[in-house]
């Protein structure tokens, strides 16, 4: 590990996605408090998904995300400040406070749209890799969706057209075992998402969406693959999340929809994608355990700094509803 | 009659000229859809743009309307100017998710940090006996929706000048276009020219009712003012090229003059663009008006196939005459 990736790197890996957890975290005091009432699908357990694909990827590279996707736009390089002050609905937010958590933007960091119509983001993140394609810039285009988008229809419309016309897109599904409430066992006929993307001829490959490493290295071939023309590429990228699908936990909000077993749970509480990269950490001599007390401290300041700048932001003008119905 | 920087063009190679020109002027302009290479989808329309610009803009797409259409949205995202193409409005109905969720609130959603200038071009194809899925018109559901704009040209010289403006937009444009009116020729300028989005024009003038008209309607709207003519009633004919955002103050005036208003547009009665216009203006023109404003409309039904049906159901300039006559002659 020490020898195959410079120290900086793998902290860089390790701190982004503290920074997530800490975000996500952060938010479920104010959710319980209700000062927070726009539907956060906490990220809290896939940081490594994000985190990894997005170490693949240049800054002038694309992302669409979905409805869970405060990851997604952090892990991309997208202003910290400025999702909080979006999740409090301030004028300072990424959408000026039109969007709320589930529609975030950052275009000077290629963050480009999430929007929580499951696999509504699926064909738009195609057309950006056309667009791509078309202005022969170079650039790779990764559409970040849940295992329920693959039962949507426009889903295999879109790996249809992604192969034929060998956009440079990377597929990213995070298959968190759950689309809602529902398990996956009774949402697929084939739970095997990978084996989907096959049939359609592209490469398409099964990870541990909870080791980083592993998914940095996986995603950088079939991104490098991509920037040379060669086409689209499909990654399933095993996880859980480790809040409810929407807000803290679906029990605790007394909507009792959290189906899943406490046991199972606790299971993949042990392969927290961050506990595990600390142990590796540690085991590799890469870090002390100072040096991560440090990390922690830093970036925790970050976040309690954001929630001021959220608190001190003000609201959008009531005199300003209509502003953006259209672009003048 | 043709001169120099102007030619009598059939409206379906008018848009076929807008293409081709802005497709030579903007790189950045490119066509999407289904039967983009085959007439029998778009007709003339896209007629030697393969040739000329080649596959890479000018694709034509297995029928996956939905991630078609919003493959265009991504693109359009990305800064190029997609037309994407459906050949019926249909078809179009797989693709409400990218159009309406997407497209439409794009701007508002992301505090104006983008936005989706898309053109999505709607044919309505209709008659010959195709029935139900082969017929619809459904501007209306467009029109009720913030953040798009809908246009619906009547004349060759509008469908060039309209496509043109709807090309250079920053919004996503809804153009709808209807077969019924391919052949309809005017005089088109060679240039590159834009017809406001928004702005309607009076075809006719006249001083004892306005017909407001849109697309298909306009010249059946024309006719029936020539026929009434005969009879002394003299009708002022609005074309309103465009339904979203509607150009209310340009029938007001004419309401304000005429004192009636029948509003005339080849979709369902029920909650269509003409119920929106009978709406405003008799809120804004109460006082003004001598009769009940009405709507020539087609009826709340599906489009039937077998041909007496269909020639009681779709409408013409007889039906104008018939509702203009009982507001008249009350």
């Amino acid at each position: 590990m020490k020898n195959k990736y410079p120290k900086k790197f793998l902290t860089g890996l390790y701190q982004k996605m503290l920074e997530i957890r800490l975000f996500e975290e952060s938010l479920v005091e104010p959710i319980l408090k209700g000062e927070i009432k726009t539907p956060c699908h906490l990220y809290t357990g896939q940081e490594a998904v994000a985190v990894g694909v997005c170490a693949s990827l240049k800054r002038t590279d694309y992302v669409f995300g979905n409805h869970r996707s405060h990851g997604h736009y952090l892990a991309k390089g997208g202003n910290l400040n400025a999702l909080m002050a979006e999740i409090f609905g301030k004028e300072t937010g990424c959408s000026r406070g039109r969007g709320g958590s589930m529609h975030i933007i950052d275009t000077s960091a290629g963050f480009l749209g999430s929007a929580p119509i499951v696999a509504g983001t699926i064909s738009l993140a195609a057309g950006q890799a056309l667009a791509s394609k078309i202005k022969k810039e170079k650039r790779v285009t990764v559409s970040f969706f849940g295992d329920g988008a693959t039962n949507e229809g426009v889903f295999y419309e879109s790996l249809n057209l992604a192969v034929l016309h060998k956009l440079p897109i990377i597929f990213i599904c995070e298959n968190n075992l759950y689309s809602t409430h529902m398990p996956i066992r009774e949402c697929s006929a084939n739970t095997k998402i990978y084996q989907i993307a096959k049939a359609f001829k592209m490469p398409s490959f099964k990870i541990d969406g909870n080791n980083v490493l592993e998914v940095f290295e996986t995603v950088k071939k079939v991104v490098d693959r991509a920037r040379q023309n060669k086409g689209p590429a499909f990654i399933e990228c095993l996880t859980y999340r480790l809040r409810g699908h929407v807000g803290p936990d679906d029990n605790v909000q007394g909507l009792h929809t959290d189906i899943r077993s406490k046991k199972e749970v606790e299971t993949w509480r042990k392969k927290d994608p961050i506990k595990k990269f600390e142990e590796l950490f540690i085991e590799n001599g890469v870090i002390n355990k100072k040096n991560l007390e440090e990390i922690y401290q830093k970036t925790n300041q970050k976040i309690k700094e954001a929630h001021k700048f959220a608190q001190k932001s003000a609201f959008p003008k009531k005199s300003e509803l209509l502003k953006y119905v259209f672009k003048k | 009659m043709s001169s120099k920087n102007k030619k009598i063009l059939p409206y379906s190679l008018a848009i076929n000229e807008a293409l081709h020109q802005m497709m030579a002027k903007d790189k950045s302009v490119f066509i999407i859809g289904q039967g983009v290479k085959s007439v029998w989808y778009v007709g003339n329309t896209c007629r030697g743009l393969l040739e000329k610009f080649g596959e890479a803009r000018v694709i034509d797409t297995p029928v996956s309307e939905n991630a078609v259409t919003g493959i265009g949205v991504g693109a359009s995202l990305a800064g190029l100017k997609p037309v994407v193409i459906h050949p019926r409005l249909d078809f179009m109905m797989y693709a409400f998710d990218p159009i309406i969720n997407e497209a439409a609130n794009w701007h508002y959603m992301f505090g104006g940090k983008s936005s989706a200038g898309v053109v999505i071009r709607g044919i309505i194809n209709r008659g010959g006996e195709q029935a139900a899925q082969h017929s619809q018109a459904i501007e209306a559901l467009f029109a009720h929706i913030p953040g798009l704009k809908v246009v619906m040209p009547a004349t060759a010289y509008d469908a060039k000048g309209l496509l043109i403006s709807a090309i250079r937009d920053k919004n996503p444009v809804i153009y709808i276009e209807d077969r019924w009116l391919y052949q309809e020729k005017n005089q088109v300028p060679q240039k590159i020219y834009a017809v406001p989005i928004g702005k309607g024009v009076i075809r006719k003038k006249g001083k004892d009712i306005t017909i407001a008209a849109i697309s298909y309607m306009v010249p059946q709207a024309i006719k029936a003012a020539e026929e009434l003519k005969k009879e002394g009633i003299e009708a002022e004919v609005i074309d309103l090229r465009t339904v979203k955002p509607l150009d209310i103050p340009l029938i007001l005036k004419s309401v304000k003059k005429t004192k009636r208003l029948v509003i005339t547009e080849a979709a369902w009665l029920t909650g269509g663009v003409a119920a929106e216009i009978s709406a405003q203006i008799s809120n804004k023109a109460f006082k003004y008006l001598k009769a009940p404003i009405e709507r020539v409309c087609l009826p709340d039904a599906p489009a039937p196939m077998s041909k007496p049906l269909e020639k009681s159901y779709f409408i013409n300039y007889n039906d104008i005459i018939k509702t203009i006559k009982k507001m008249i002659y009350v």
